[in-house]
């Protein structure tokens, strides 16, 4: 259980070093995309046309903000992680086509994410579900804003953060998962409840 | 009493429900921590103790989630305002998105619009009683989406009776795994019918923590299903540990002789919640927090 401070763009060689129960600290410009976010770029990819950002290197984050315009500058007011699984449709392609190094999110990933993290060089590091206060301190910056018309929850925030985390890693690029170690503790853990309960 | 006032009392509690977790619950999630033996689960507890904290402090939202908008209403048949109460509610969720802010979450299913303002059809949903009397007691429940989403119905056979109903809550619980945000509140909705025990479910979880129901018999399963649940390894975030819920709470109806329905309603950590009573002559006092 080591604690690493990430700056991006991060390279393949320091995500490598990563292994589940890590802790880690992202500094550097992150950007939000959910289900519709993770849809569009695919379809765009597919049709040949660009993402709106240089994403190589960076973290994306499965959050939908609240976001607030102060004078001419959107502000952050709340942003904790939404399910990652949610994504799992989209996340392998995603990181092959845009070589994101760090997914950030909360409630884990499944094997098909897994597989692509092992291939391309990337982790899954868990947020804590709804501290969203502690997130939205560690942002310095909205840079800027694409796809609003998808909703303020839907869009792409691309923000400049400071020390973003604890994140813990839940999935390395050996493949190895948290969630999945902590699933076969629970599978046994159920013939024991069964038995306490009269459940037969 | 003016609409005006009755809607700048409603944006206040939607405020206190979204922005500051109630007493209750705080306790119960620090009592949890001094009990916490893994590592990666206290640094879970703690990252939201300290999320709930500045919270607080700043008048923020504690969950980017700010929920769907969610009143339970008490109206007296004599309140003033009865007629005009919908409209004023409906005002109130404008206003409180704007002014909180929250999230504009409601999204129309077939169109997938969102409005921008989390109203919109049936939204806010609203469940109402009449009383008798003159008083307004107005409790907001913004509720949201990731806990919402592995809520659960069972129609069990009556023959598998209350071990059926277990093994569903102690099944139900380990599949949502991480996806509720652990360590929730359970909600346990037995008998009525298939709407009925899910609506019982979902007002369950507005009990206090720690309060057992009346009938000792269902105190005792409530009791004894919370640290079943407690025994599953879960934790906080379903990153493991001895913290996966911080309650049970059961409410019963009659059942029909054929059947044995089973409503799970499970609520994350953030159990947000505010209410008021409003008396006819105007008077507001807010009953769940403590206000300066």
């Amino acid at each position: 259980m080591a604690t690493y401070e990430l700056k991006t763009p991060v390279s393949e060689q320091d995500i490598r070093k990563l292994r589940v129960n890590d802790i880690i600290y992202v500094t550097g410009t992150i950007f939000t995309a959910r289900d519709e976010a993770h849809q569009r770029a695919l379809k765009l990819k597919a049709g040949g046309k660009p993402f709106p950002i240089n994403s190589n290197g960076l973290a994306v984050f499965h959050c939908g903000p609240i976001v607030r315009k102060v004078g001419d500058q959107w502000e952050i007011v709340a942003a904790g992680p939404t399910t990652s699984t949610r994504m799992d449709m989209f996340e392998d392609k995603f990181i092959e086509a845009f070589n994101v190094r760090v997914v950030i999110g909360k409630g884990g990933m499944g094997k098909r994410t897994a597989d692509a993290m092992k291939k391309y060089g990337a982790v899954y590091a868990a947020f804590t579900g709804g501290a969203a206060v502690l997130a939205a301190k560690t942002v310095r910056k909205v840079v800027g804003v694409e796809w609003f018309d998808l909703g303020m929850p839907e869009a792409l925030w691309i923000m400049e953060v400071e020390r973003f985390g604890p994140l813990i890693v839940a999935i390395d690029s050996t493949g190895a998962s948290l969630f999945d170690q902590v699933k076969t503790k629970v599978e046994q853990n159920r013939q024991k409840i069964y038995a306490d309960l009269g459940i037969s | 009493m003016q609409a005006s006032d009755l809607e700048a009392a409603v944006v206040k509690l939607l405020r206190l429900a979204v922005t500051d977790l109630p007493q209750d619950v705080e306790k119960r999630l620090q009592a949890f921590l001094k009990k916490e033996s893994h590592p990666t689960a206290r640094n879970q507890l703690e990252a939201i103790l300290e999320n709930v904290k500045l919270a607080r402090e700043h008048s923020i939202p504690i969950c980017q989630d700010t929920g769907i908008p969610i009143f339970y209403i008490n109206v007296g048949s004599e309140f003033p305002l009865l007629s005009s109460l919908e409209g004023i509610l409906i005002e109130s969720t404008r206003r409180a998105t704007k002014e909180i802010p929250l999230r504009p979450n409601t999204v129309d299913p077939i169109a997938h619009k969102n409005p921008g303002d989390n109203t919109g059809y049936h939204m806010p949903w609203i469940n109402w009683s009449l009383v008798k009397g003159s008083d307004l007691q107005i409790t907001v429940f913004p509720k949201g989406g990731g806990s919402e989403n592995v809520c659960r119905l069972a129609m069990l056979t009556p023959g598998k009776g209350s071990v059926g109903m277990k093994q569903f809550v102690i099944d139900s619980v380990i599949d949502a795994g991480a996806n509720p945000c652990p360590p929730t509140i359970l909600g346990v909705g037995i008998g009525g019918g298939a709407d009925i025990c899910l609506k019982l479910a979902k007002e369950t979880l507005l009990r206090p923590m720690g309060e057992r129901h009346s009938n000792p018999e269902i105190a005792k399963i409530e009791e004894e299903l919370l640290a079943a649940i407690n025994r599953t390894g879960i934790g906080p975030m379903g990153l493991g540990g001895d913290t996966t819920a911080l309650d049970v709470h059961i409410e019963v109806a009659m059942r029909h002789p054929a059947s044995f329905p089973v409503g799970l309603a499970f609520q994350c950590w953030a159990a947000r919640r505010a209410s008021a009573t409003i008396t006819g002559k105007g008077e507001i006092k807010i009953t769940s927090h403590k206000v300066k």
